[in-house]
């Protein structure tokens, strides 16, 4: 496209067939513990 | 359906909430999107930005030949919406509310080992370490019993969490040795497997524990708050006799009386004791290939906490996180509502710094900057939360549940035992309901998908309901998103 660029790659909309495994980790064994940040972790799912 | 724009560091991005599909475009495409958010018709909004960029109404753009900017704008626009990448709807609500139905089962712990500090940090939640009560360090035996626990509510999870926490976990050192062996040994025939974490302040920290958390642990969290005169202020050493030496599983080191005599009775700052070693544990842990954070609190009295951020990039440290701190709003240290616009700009400035140190082969990860968008946690991660009081459990020194460590020393939120298990099945039932679409706020917010509705602790200390939002953290996540998605246009433009 010559107007817009678009940068990622995964929809969200893909992920409610699949998802819901559960494997990830709980936000707060990162490193924040007095805030929530849950988009920047990673999916663990092996499905 | 919900587009959010927004101009950053140069830069047009629209990020459509639903899909999270974020885009980059030149200012013809976004005031289309302007527009057509406004709700004008394709043909009127082809008229206006036809007007805006000198172009015949036919197309024609004059003397510079047959391009039609407009014309392919709204046909790039008609076809990511047709691949269902903007202004898309929102399907989300009937699976969350079915998910939010489903058996839950323990994940992780946060096992409080040690009740007690070293440190008397003025901004701490649990109070110099003892959370509303009393000093204590949790037995080898209730630890045990927690990772029995654990273990025994995990369901079919295999990766279980379990992080060293207090107070100064490294108080109570030989526990911690002991309840990682016994997480091993249940391993193989539970077919579990431990991660464990330590959070410490550093003061009792050296070359045996390193060598046993490059081992053992997962992650280490290393507490240091930036500039040394930052760093000290809020992290001081407490005033009462210590022994000076190891890590111990009972009491601790301390500061001496005399050296406080010698400092004239002042409040000595930890940042000279700790800073040497955590450099050196950092760099065991980089080598290692091993996770490793410093992790800080910014505050009202460092409100240009960029410069910390940067101070802790220039010691080496690869892996910072700098969060604000969470006070009631009363206490001298509190981010008030004034402070939001200054702490903005600093965002602001600090995503354009690691931009820059990026580009020039020296960046380093800012956790809160952090965004995944070719991976990332599925939407029912983003929407329910974190898991406190349901996946995710705290455990205080005598084997009390509570739903997270800012919970701990609450009667209300106290869930059960470790003996017992969870008794305050009710309790565990609120915390599931907790998602972005029980908070009116979340659901019209753009950054809903990314903080999943907040930390529910932030929202019952602020408002006395676990099902609310902190405004200011709330101000503040909406900015970091923000930065992290310009940072990541800003790359993929400079490729």
């Amino acid at each position: 496209m010559k107007h817009i660029k678009t940068l990622n790659t995964k929809n969200l909309r893909e992920t409610v067939k699949k998802g819901g495994c559960g494997e990830c980790q709980t936000s707060c064994q990162s490193a924040c513990k007095t805030s929530c940040t849950v988009g920047n972790q990673s999916c663990e799912s092996k499905r | 359906m919900q587009v959010h724009q927004y101009r950053s560091n140069g830069l047009n991005i629209v990020l459509d909430v639903p899909s999270g599909s974020v885009h980059v475009m030149d200012d013809p495409a976004y005031e289309a999107i302007a527009l057509l958010r406004e709700g004008g018709d394709p043909e009127k909004i082809r008229r206006e930005l036809s007007k805006r960029y000198g172009i015949d109404s036919d197309g024609c753009a004059g003397d510079q030949g047959a391009e039609d900017p407009v014309g392919e704008v709204l046909t790039e626009i008609a076809e990511l919406r047709e691949k269902g990448l903007l202004f898309t709807e929102e399907p989300y609500a009937p699976s969350i509310e079915e998910f939010s139905k489903r058996p839950t089962v323990v994940k992780a712990l946060c096992l409080h080992v040690a009740h007690d500090c070293n440190l008397a940090c003025r901004y701490c939640f649990a109070e110099e370490g003892e959370y509303h009560g009393r000093r204590a360090m949790m037995s080898y035996e209730t630890g045990r019993k927690a990772l029995d626990f654990l273990v025994a509510n995990s369901g079919s999870r295999v990766n279980l969490e379990v992080d060293f926490f207090g107070g100064e976990p490294l108080m109570n050192w030989k526990v911690v040795k002991q309840l990682v062996a016994y997480g091993r040994s249940l391993e193989a025939e539970s077919g579990k497997h431990f991660r464990f974490t330590l959070t410490t302040n550093g003061v009792l920290l050296n070359d045996e524990v390193m060598e046993f958390c490059n081992r053992e642990m997962d992650n280490v969290v290393l507490s240091i708050d930036g500039r040394k005169e930052v760093h000290d202020r809020m992290r001081p050493f407490r005033s009462r006799k210590g022994d000076g030496g190891n890590p111990k599983d009972t009491d601790s080191n301390e500061r001496d009386p005399k050296e406080a005599a010698a400092a004239g009775g002042a409040s000595v700052g930890s940042y000279d004791a700790i800073l040497p070693k955590f450099i050196k544990f950092a760099e065991q842990r980089r080598k290692l290939g091993l996770k490793y954070y410093v992790r800080g609190t910014y505050t009202h009295w460092n409100l240009d906490f960029a410069a910390d951020v940067l101070h802790l990039a220039d010691l080496g440290f690869d892996q910072i996180s700098v969060e604000p701190v969470v006070a009631p709003a009363e206490a001298d240290y509190a981010i008030r509502p004034e402070d939001l616009e200054t702490l903005c700009e600093q965002y602001d400035l600090l995503a354009a710094e690691i931009i820059r140190r990026e580009k020039e082969g020296k960046g380093f990860n800012f956790f809160h900057f952090m965004i995944d968008l070719s991976g990332g946690p599925c939407v029912y991660k983003r929407l329910s939360g974190c898991g406190s009081g349901t996946e995710y459990l705290a455990v205080t020194p005598w084997g009390d549940l509570y739903p997270c460590h800012q919970f701990v020393g609450i009667d209300a939120f106290l869930l059960g035992n470790v003996d017992d298990g969870v008794v305050r099945r009710d309790l565990v039932g609120d915390f599931k309901k907790v998602n972005v679409y029980s908070k009116e706020e979340c659901s019209k917010c753009f950054a809903r998908f990314y903080c999943s509705g907040g930390c529910a602790a932030n929202s019952f200390h602020f408002t006395g309901n676990i099902n609310s939002v902190y405004e200011i953290g709330c101000v503040l996540q909406r900015k970091r998103v923000e930065c992290a998605l310009m940072i990541k246009a800003a790359l993929a433009a400079s490729e």
